[in-house]
Order: structure tokens, then sequence, then C-alpha cells
């Protein structure tokens, strides 16, 4: 009897570590194509390799407000791509690869949106995106970059369209203060926001490039910087 | 060449600078009370201090080191470590112990910041240190009473 009540709670023990091991072991996956286990490349539509439209594609749109707002809809395949979402969640902590999961470690939003004492973004997240080598076919590398924090809670994208999030982009209470002009500079120039395009490897990147995606900020703010209808 | 402070004295390493810093410690500098669990930043086994928060020694090329302060379970000090080495001792918190240099590490870096932790807080904190023996409560009781002991 004793034995078997010992060996019992040996199988316990045993499944608990599987579970302790088995759970973040899954969550790790990366970018992948559950039918191949390959990592994904990102897709661009045949008519338009880098994935994201040149402002010149919206000439034709004699309206302007018409055009402002395709515009807009145009940055919005950047805005609303998981790498950007990822990190300007509706909750307390960020998500992680094109699933949107749960961040793995599971951390903390913290009141500087940079983590809780002992478990700070930079516990992790280095001033580089940081490869690692033969360690599993899904964890390639680790993001980094000198400012890595979560967008604040008024800044969030999670869920929410994308006439919402050009709303709360343009509120200067809800974007850090920045009026037009600096929003645009802060779409074409900031380096976090060029991370985007920058993932790292095992990572899909948002499409087209930070150049061409600050381009269509200052189009759609020369145009009126209108915003599509709910 | 990367030159750094590790547990107080000068250093330098001029391997490849894409060497992360637990092998630095563990085959350079011989420091092996630092752990390999993962390499991926999951589990925190290989958990140090630079510049004063915590790190983790897997993920952290030494080229990013230069000028930097490094303190590892072998070096760590000041009244956290103290009343956290007392603690630990006290309620006997390891099992197998293979986890516990990195739960230390960031036990420390806690309280060296938030000197009364509530659970939510250690919750927090010790989120990303995985010990698959599974000692958490012993953790989060050895921190309360670490917290105590500083304030008495
Ligand atoms: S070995 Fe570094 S976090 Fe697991
Ligand atoms: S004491 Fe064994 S892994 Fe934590």
């Amino acid at each position: 009897m004793k034995r078997a009540l010992r060996s019992g709670s040996a199988s316990l023990a045993l499944a608990l570590t599987l579970t302790l091991l088995a759970n973040p072991i899954a969550s790790f996956a990366q970018d992948r194509n559950p039918a191949t286990g390959e990592a994904s490349q990102p897709i661009a539509p045949p008519d338009e390799p880098s994935g994201l439209r040149p402002v010149s594609d919206f000439d034709q749109i004699a309206d302007e407000t018409e055009r402002s707002i395709a515009i807009f809809q145009e940055t919005g395949k950047v805005l609303q791509h998981p790498r950007c979402v990822n990190c300007h969640p509706a909750g307390n902590s960020p998500l992680q690869n094109m699933g949107m999961n749960p961040h793995q470690p599971p951390v903390q939003r913290g009141e500087a949106n940079f983590g809780v004492p002992g478990m700070m973004c930079n516990t992790c997240h280095g001033p580089e995106n940081v490869k690692v080598v033969g360690q599993s076919a899904d964890i390639k590398s680790i993001p980094g970059n000198p400012n890595w924090h979560l967008a604040p809670i008024e800044m969030a994208w999670e869920g929410k369209s994308l006439a919402e999030i050009c709303t709360q982009i343009k509120d200067e209470n809800r974007n850090g203060g920045l009026d037009l002009a600096a929003l645009v500079d802060h779409m074409a120039h900031d380096d976090l926001v060029g991370w985007g395009w920058n993932p790292g490897e095992g990572r899909e990147p948002v499409p087209g490039t930070q150049e061409r995606f600050g381009e269509l900020y200052a189009a759609w703010a020369a145009t009126g910087a209108h915003c599509p209808a709910e | 060449m990367v030159s750094f402070t590790l547990n107080g004295e000068d250093r330098q390493f001029d391997g490849d600078p894409e060497t992360p810093l637990l092998w630095v410690l563990r085959d350079a500098e011989r420091l092996t009370g630092t752990k390999y669990g993962c390499g991926i930043a999951q589990c925190g086994a290989c958990t140090v201090h630079v510049d004063g928060m915590t790190r983790r020694s897997c993920i952290t090329p030494i080229s990013t080191l230069e000028g930097s302060t490094v303190t590892t379970i072998e070096g760590v000090e000041g009244p956290e470590a103290e009343a956290v080495q007392a603690a630990w001792t006290a309620i006997d918190v390891p099992q197998c112990g293979y986890c516990q240099s990195g739960q230390i590490m960031s036990a420390v870096s806690l309280l060296q910041m938030n000197p009364k932790p509530s659970d939510e807080d250690i919750d927090g904190a010790m989120a990303g240190n995985i010990c698959r023996c599974a000692t958490y409560q012993r953790i989060r009781q050895a921190i309360h009473d670490a917290a105590d002991k500083m304030e008495a």
C-alpha cells in the first residue's frame, strides 16, 4: 500500500513536471505554418512586392477626403499586423507571435509599461535582436530594441477597428501628446516603430518599409488626416 | 575585447563577441553557480544582475556588456542578499537546487526595488523563474520572511 501510494505521488510529480515543461514549450511556437512546421514567410500580393502600396497609387482618387481615408486604410496593414498589436494590447500583458498568444513567460505591464520589479522588459529584451542557435526549430531569435516597452493602455489597439485606431492616434490625449506633424515623424522615424520591419530571425516583418509607411502618413496628414467611418 | 566588471573585479573577454554571458561566466570565468536551463529566456535558471537589474545571461551577447557591471550568485551581497540567504536556508527552500541561483537573483532584485512585496508582487517578479521541483510555495514564503527580517 505504502509503495503504491509512493509511486502514485511519483507519477503525479512526473505529470506536473511534464505539464510545466510542456506548456511553455507549446507556447514558444513562433510564426509557424502548422501544416509543415516551417517558419512562415511574408506573403505579398503578386502585384505589390513590398506588400505596402506607394502614395502614388492613390493619386487617381479625386476626392481628397476619400484619398486620405484610403491612404490611412493602407497603413492599417501595418498597424493591425500582430507584430504591432502584440505590444499594443488591451490587457496588462503583451502578446506574442502571429497567433497573438499570451507572452511567455507571463510578464506584466507594470506602472511604467516596462514590467514589474524583478521582471522588467530588459530582463530578456536587450538593445538588439539576439540570434539563438541550436535551440529549437521555432525559436530563432529573441527580439530587442534599446527602447523596448509596452504601449501605454490608452494606446491599446488590440480588438479595435481601424476607424477607432485612427481616431485614437490623432487624439493628443491618447497618443502621448503628439500633434499631427510629430505623429508623422514618429511613424516615419521612431526606432521602436521601425523594429516592425526588422523583427529578427524567425519573425514575419510588417509589410513594406518604414520609409514608405512614413510617406503614406505624410500624405494622409497632407490630405486632412481623415479617418474611415466607424 | 569586451571589458566589464564581474562581482566587483575588472574582467575582459576576447573570444567571439556573440558569446552569451552565461558561457563567459561558466566556461571562461569558471563561475558555475549560474545555470543553463533553456537557452531561450524561458526558464530563469541563468539569471544574473546587469547594472543592478535582472538579466537572462543565456540570451545576452557579451558584446552588449562593454562597461557593464555584472553580479552573479557568487558575488551578490548586501542586506537583501543576506536576508534572502538566511530565509532560504531557514526553511530549506531548494529541492534539487538547479533553478535556485536564478530564483535567488530574481528575489534579491525584487527586494532591492520593493522591500515589502505582496503575494502579487512576488508572483510578478518570479513569473519567469521555473522550478521543475515546484518549490514555488517555499520561495514565496522565504521572500516574505526575508522582507520581514529586513524590516525588523
Ligand atoms: S537558461 Fe536562460 S532563461 Fe533558461
Ligand atoms: S529546486 Fe529543483 S528545479 Fe527548482
